[in-house]
């Protein structure tokens, strides 16, 4: 497991073996009726503090599951998820999600949402600096004309904007995204991810994110953490990506390791764990 | 050549042109009111039934001045229809805001706790069948008075939809929201203002609005059982022993329209409360 304990970039506080986020032999297993279903099965990784990674794999392997154990969603049947050396018991604002249906309040503005959970998270701010940091979220991802609107009236791109400045408003250690950009138009989606690095670059937070999309993987993540299928799922290989921060996809796509790297991963899904379309 | 006519502006602000070109929004209905009314009148007319005509609201001297002067007050039970209406309506009005207390209350309980519900929803769906009549024997006897005992059949009759719709409403609130609250570690406070009460409120006034129906049918019921108070109720059976039958035809009318008054102003309130939902 040494190997996967290897910072992948120099700027990293954490000493390996020392990692901020650990999955310690985790595995979940469900009860059924026609006995026990292993959706996961001895997980072992470290994740370093400040690391941007990824999670690929086909549906059913058990990635919503993975995260959700660090999200606090689920607990493990067996093993423990490490985070600053308590294990992880319950959710919390210092691992907030972005949902994969937004989950955002629908009688609310776009600034009531991000406000509400400023104030669920930290009561005590005073109210001019709560205001400040909503309208400073919301600039961030570009929301500010916006702000106003309920959401209902918000496109998907813009919603999905609200969500991540609502997750990024509270300042978490984790960063946790179910598939955010799966909804969106491919034009959104690149503008998304653009938006979501730059905030990432001057936040520092460590990003979990589920994905099935490689190209994005690979513009985003420091590491891509690639799942063998379902039942008993496994971590199959981790993938580090060391393209030079900031990162600019035309630069990124030029570099013929890129290719090399995609076409790893594309062997990884659809030659040696090919998804079984009987399931 | 001042002016060329724009048909959909001149249609908005001409009245003739816009009956004109909205005929079917009102001319069938006016047939269809027309044509009942037409056929009860002949049927009156003929004396194939012993129910006056609608023509009778005018004709019969006694009714004609009941319809013009609903405000009329001779004390005791001798007061104009809309003195009747008001004493039926402070009823509803009574036993409706209870109702909407309680079951607004209890359905948020019953809602949150799978073990609630499943111990009290037998029981709620069992009662919710009893029909206002039937409570009112049952009233009488607990209460002993007349007043007290139609406020009791109005509350009794209106909180099951109010309970039932609300504890659904507090069910079926996403499971994506409560996450969220479980992600920001919402106090109870916050989640039942912030989360709780909006996502529930469509249902919570779909309670309401089959609740207010439900009252104003009960408190006509209930009127009619207890005798010698104010009230529209009393006073269609009031008539009836007097065998004055073309009050009666003029006390529906009353009734129906605040019945339909009252839905109305529901839905009004609904529209407002809970936009864009």
């Amino acid at each position: 497991m040494a190997t996967m304990l290897q910072p992948p970039a120099a700027d990293l506080l954490t000493p390996p073996g020392d990692a901020f986020l650990r999955f310690e032999n985790v595995s979940k297993v469900y009860p059924t009726p026609t006995g026990p279903y292993t959706v996961l099965d001895g997980i072992d990784m470290a994740v370093n503090q400040g690391e941007f990674m990824c999670v690929i794999g086909h549906s059913g392997c058990g990635k919503s599951t993975l995260l959700n154990m660090v999200s606090g969603f689920s607990t493990p049947s067996s093993g423990q998820v490490v985070l600053h050396g308590n294990a992880i018991t319950k959710p919390g604002p210092d691992r907030m999600v972005v949902f994969q249906g937004y989950a955002l309040l629908p009688w609310f503005s776009a600034y009531d949402n991000v406000y509400l959970a400023i104030d669920s998270v930290k009561p005590d701010l005073p109210a001019v600096e709560k205001k400040e940091i909503t309208r400073e979220h919301l600039a961030m991802v570009g929301l500010t004309e916006a702000a106003d609107k309920k959401i209902n009236q918000l496109s998907g791109g813009m919603k999905q904007r609200v969500a991540i400045a609502r997750a990024l408003a509270i300042r978490p250690e984790v960063l946790i995204l179910d598939e955010p950009f799966g909804a969106l138009d491919a034009i959104t989606k690149e503008e998304l991810q653009e938006e979501l690095l730059t905030i990432w670059n001057t936040q520092k937070c460590t990003v979990l994110m589920i994905t099935h999309d490689i190209d994005e993987a690979l513009f985003l993540a420091d590491r891509l953490v690639m799942m063998t299928n379902g039942p008993a799922a496994k971590i199959g290989e981790i993938m580090e990506i060391n393209f030079p921060r900031p990162r600019n996809r035309e630069e990124i796509m030029e570099d013929p390791i890129y290719y090399d790297m995609r076409n790893q991963a594309l062997d990884f899904l659809y030659s040696r764990f090919a998804h079984d379309d009987t399931e | 050549m001042v002016s060329v006519p724009q048909p959909s502006a001149g249609s908005s602000k001409n009245p003739i042109r816009w009956l004109m070109l909205n005929r079917s929004t009102w001319l069938y209905p006016l047939l269809g009111i027309g044509g009942f009314l037409l056929v009860w009148q002949i049927s009156a007319s003929l004396n194939l039934t012993r129910l006056p005509g609608p023509l009778s609201l005018w004709t019969n001297e006694r009714t004609r001045e009941l319809l013009l002067y609903p405000f009329y007050d001779r004390g005791g039970l001798d007061k104009g229809l809309f003195w009747q209406t008001m004493a039926s309506l402070g009823r509803v009005a009574q036993g409706y805001l209870l109702a909407a207390l309680v079951g607004i209350s209890a359905g948020i309980t019953v809602g949150l706790s799978p073990a609630l519900n499943r111990a009290f929803d037998p029981l709620f769906q069992f009662l919710r069948m009893v029909a206002p009549l039937a409570w009112v024997p049952i009233a009488l006897v607990i209460f002993q008075k007349n007043q007290p005992a139609a406020i009791f059949v109005i509350f009794i009759t209106a909180i099951w939809p109010i309970l039932i719709n609300t504890a659904e409403g507090v069910r079926q609130i996403p499971q994506d929201y409560r996450n969220v609250a479980l992600v920001l570690q919402m106090s109870k406070g916050r989640f039942f203002t912030k989360v709780l009460i909006p996502s529930a409120l469509p249902y919570i006034f779909t309670g309401l609005r089959i609740s207010i129906g439900l009252a104003w049918l009960a408190i006509i019921a209930a009127e009619i059982v207890m005798s010698g108070i104010v009230g529209i109720g009393f006073f269609i059976w009031d008539s009836y022993q007097q065998n004055y039958l073309s009050d009666i035809i003029l006390a529906v009318l009353w009734i129906g329209a605040v019945g339909l008054l009252l839905d109305r102003a529901m839905a009004w309130l609904q529209s407002r409360l809970t936009p864009g939902q």
